[in-house]
């Protein structure tokens, strides 16, 4: 991991570009369920379906359990969207992101016959935007940018020159 | 590490050396190139607030202090001693309420949830408050559901088959023997309407406190015996109208009494089922024979039947009766009691009183002017005498409004309660919603400023929680399922459970429950009036003054 990849100008940019998509759609998640009063995502998990949705349901029962998880939700998420957006510490981010993504894949598989109380705007059979955002995260792992354009390039900098 | 350095450089930045401060600056640029997306973050998010809040302040207009519909218990209350008169579908329903249920009731839920995780009914009813009652007697002419609600009574520790039970209540062949034990303070009645009134009274003279299954009555002459007695023996009567204990009522009524929604003029209330059960053609139970039914008991008070006999016969309703004769045993009779009018009050006393409860509640109704009605046995053509389709319309002149009750047992399409204003309409289903009216003065200014947007919802609310114009459409979804708030509010309430709680709390504290001898009277007379419409085919009027219904 440690071999840099040499961009062009515009591999670089569109990179960034799709990094920094990626971080505002977190961040917007993040904050506006902050914002909301008494957000929850009680009645998402409620909502699972699939071979996991007894795990998603399991965790509703637990008011303790519930703060967790929604607090992880809200925080994450606009953590997340931050650390993409101005790339720091994006490698941890990325990984987050991943993590979140599957997640929300596992409690809302997009199934053949299963219906969710929330419709999804799109038709989906196996795969889905979740899914889809997942490989893109994976991808922009395998091709990292933050160290060229981020924080991380001075974060880098910084480590490197204490060694 | 520096040829990695030299790689990542563009081409320029190796062949053309610059300045070491302008080298800082790209430096700079390139570590903080995408700060500027989270100012367009903030600007989206400011706009989105300023939006919000203007609609919020729309918003205030119905804002509430919430105010609790469950009542305060006493702490150390005595314990209650109760009867049960009555274990068919609805006493067993209400002795569930109580705490109490039939060993195979829990082995039925215990069932449920082991097929299903999520069904959580066998933990609710385990969890579900203790409302320290004990079952001293029941009585059911049947038999077998006698020792079903017996068991029931016993079975203390809510469990199933094979589990620890308490002493049996004691069996009671005729409800008189069970109102003459003295370890009964009170009792709960849930026979066939025809029996409703009788009843009452003589649990009262029994100086037994009554919860009453609705109707109040089956004759309109009981009617006023009943609220008599109950008036003078100062017992603590509940009828089992639950949509009192709806907190979503609750909160129309405070929007109605704030002339939120102007001058409301129309009412609209409906009755919509689609099954056989719904259309009250319940099973008969196979055990169920001449020998273990007291036929005689069911028959009903002569007193009564004479009463209803005498309406018939004289108003010309005379095919309404039987067709049976009434001596005459009969499982379909017995166990589908309410598709005839010899036991029962059809549509009007079994469904109408349940939205009339409602819209008095909310509008303090009383007793209507009028009453006109038509409908006919449209669907279920069964050899029953009650129709299945009704309309009943109530005028209301003083308060210059009129209700109208619409019910179908054969379609059940779902339909709101409606009350409409001048400035606002409410509309109440499992949420309530309130949209404005385009021509609403009071709301003017704020429709010509764009504040409210007319012809839409405007306020929701559901379970304890407003939901202002702002929030999302899957927001709404959840909560009209019921789904969304549990876990916020904690617990879902029965709304059954709430309405015996109360009963039973003003019994211990002396207080009068929400739907006592007053609004079950007007409750009755209401129902008569549109049940006396639709057998006499002509409009029914109240008169206030003499307290009789009259023929115009």
């Amino acid at each position: 991991m440690s071999k840099s990849i040499a961009y062009s100008r515009s591999q670089l940019t569109w990179l960034v570009i799709l990094r920094v998509l990626i971080g505002w759609y977190f961040l917007y998640e993040g904050l506006t369920k902050i914002m909301a009063t008494n957000w929850s995502s009680y009645a998402y998990l409620r909502d699972s379906k699939g071979v996991f949705a007894p795990f998603f349901t399991m965790l509703t029962d637990h008011p303790f359990v519930m703060d967790v998880v929604n607090a992880i939700n809200m925080y994450g998420l606009t953590a997340i969207g931050l650390c993409l957006i101005l790339g720091c510490f994006v490698r941890y981010a990325n990984i987050g992101a991943i993590g979140l993504l599957t997640l929300y894949y596992l409690s809302h598989p997009p199934l053949i016959d299963v219906h969710y109380l929330i419709r999804p705007e799109g038709s989906y059979m196996w795969v889905d935007k979740n899914l889809i955002m997942l490989c893109a995260i994976v991808v922009l792992m395998l091709f990292p940018t933050s160290k060229e354009i981020g924080i991380d390039r001075f974060i880098y900098r910084k480590k490197l020159s204490g060694n | 590490m520096s040829g990695k350095e030299e790689l990542n450089q563009p081409d320029k930045e190796q062949t053309k050396p610059e300045l070491p401060s302008s080298n800082g600056r790209r430096e700079a640029l390139k570590t903080l190139a995408t700060i500027p997306v989270l100012g367009a973050m903030a600007y989206g998010v400011y706009q989105k607030k300023k939006t919000e809040h203007n609609n919020k302040l729309a918003g205030s207009i119905f804002n509430f202090e919430a105010s609790p519909t469950v009542m305060d218990r006493q702490p150390d209350g005595k314990t209650i001693r109760l009867g049960i008169i009555g274990f068919g579908i609805r006493g067993s329903q209400l002795m569930q309420a109580l705490g109490f249920a039939t060993p195979a009731y829990i082995d039925n839920l215990k069932e449920q949830a082991k097929k299903d995780t999520q069904n959580t009914r066998y933990k609710d009813f385990l969890e579900q408050e203790n409302l320290n009652v004990e079952i001293n007697g029941v009585c059911d002419i049947f038999d077998v559901y006698a020792k079903e609600a017996a068991m029931a009574g016993a079975n203390v520790n809510k469990e199933g088959t094979n589990g620890k039970f308490d002493k049996l209540p004691v069996i009671y062949k005729h409800y008189k023997d069970l109102l003459a034990a003295k370890d009964i303070d009170a009792v709960i009645i849930a026979t066939p309407d025809h029996w409703h009134g009788t009843m009452v009274i003589d649990a009262v003279n029994a100086g037994k406190h009554v919860y009453a299954e609705k109707p109040l009555t089956w004759t309109v002459p009981e009617t006023y015996l009943v609220a008599d007695a109950v008036r003078k023996s100062g017992k603590v009567f509940q009828l089992g109208h639950q949509g009192r204990q709806i907190e979503i009522n609750h909160r129309a009524k405070e929007i109605i009494q704030k002339g939120l929604i102007g001058k409301v003029t129309l009412v609209e209330v409906s009755t919509n089922r689609n099954d056989p059960n719904g259309a009250w053609v319940y099973p008969i139970h196979p055990e169920a024979t001449p020998s273990n039914i007291d036929w005689k008991q069911f028959e009903g008070n002569p007193e009564r039947i004479k009463e209803y006999m005498d309406y018939m016969t004289s108003v010309g309703a005379a095919k309404y009766v039987g067709p049976d004769a009434r001596d005459k045993f009969s499982l379909e009779r017995f166990f589908r009691w309410r598709c005839w009018w010899d036991y029962s009050t059809g549509l009007s006393g079994d469904l109408l009183t349940h939205e009339y409860d409602v819209m008095n509640h909310m509008l303090d109704l009383g007793i209507p002017a009028s009453a006109t009605s038509s409908g006919g046995v449209y669907y279920f053509k069964d050899g029953r005498t009650v129709p299945d389709v009704l309309q009943t319309t109530f005028e209301f002149p003083d308060r210059d409004m009129s209700l109208l009750y619409t019910a179908t047992l054969a379609s059940q399409y779902n339909r709101p309660r409606k009350i409409m204003g001048t400035d606002a309409t409410i509309e109440l289903g499992s949420t309530l919603n309130v949209t404005i009216d385009r021509a609403s003065q009071r709301y003017k200014d704020k429709i010509e400023k764009g504040v409210i947007k007319p012809g839409e919802p405007f306020y929701r609310y559901a379970s304890g929680k407003s939901i202002d114009a702002l929030s999302s459409a899957t927001e709404m979804y959840f909560a009209e399922r019921g789904l969304l708030f549990s876990y916020v509010e904690g617990k879902r309430y029965n709304t059954t459970f709430l309405h015996i709680r109360e009963w039973l709390e003003c019994i211990r504290q002396d207080k009068k429950p929400s739907c006592g001898i007053d609004q079950a009277f007007e409750e009755a007379m209401a129902a008569h009036m549109g049940t006396r419409a639709y057998l006499e085919g002509r409009t029914m009027y109240w008169d206030a003054e003499k307290q009789v219904i009259t023929r115009g």
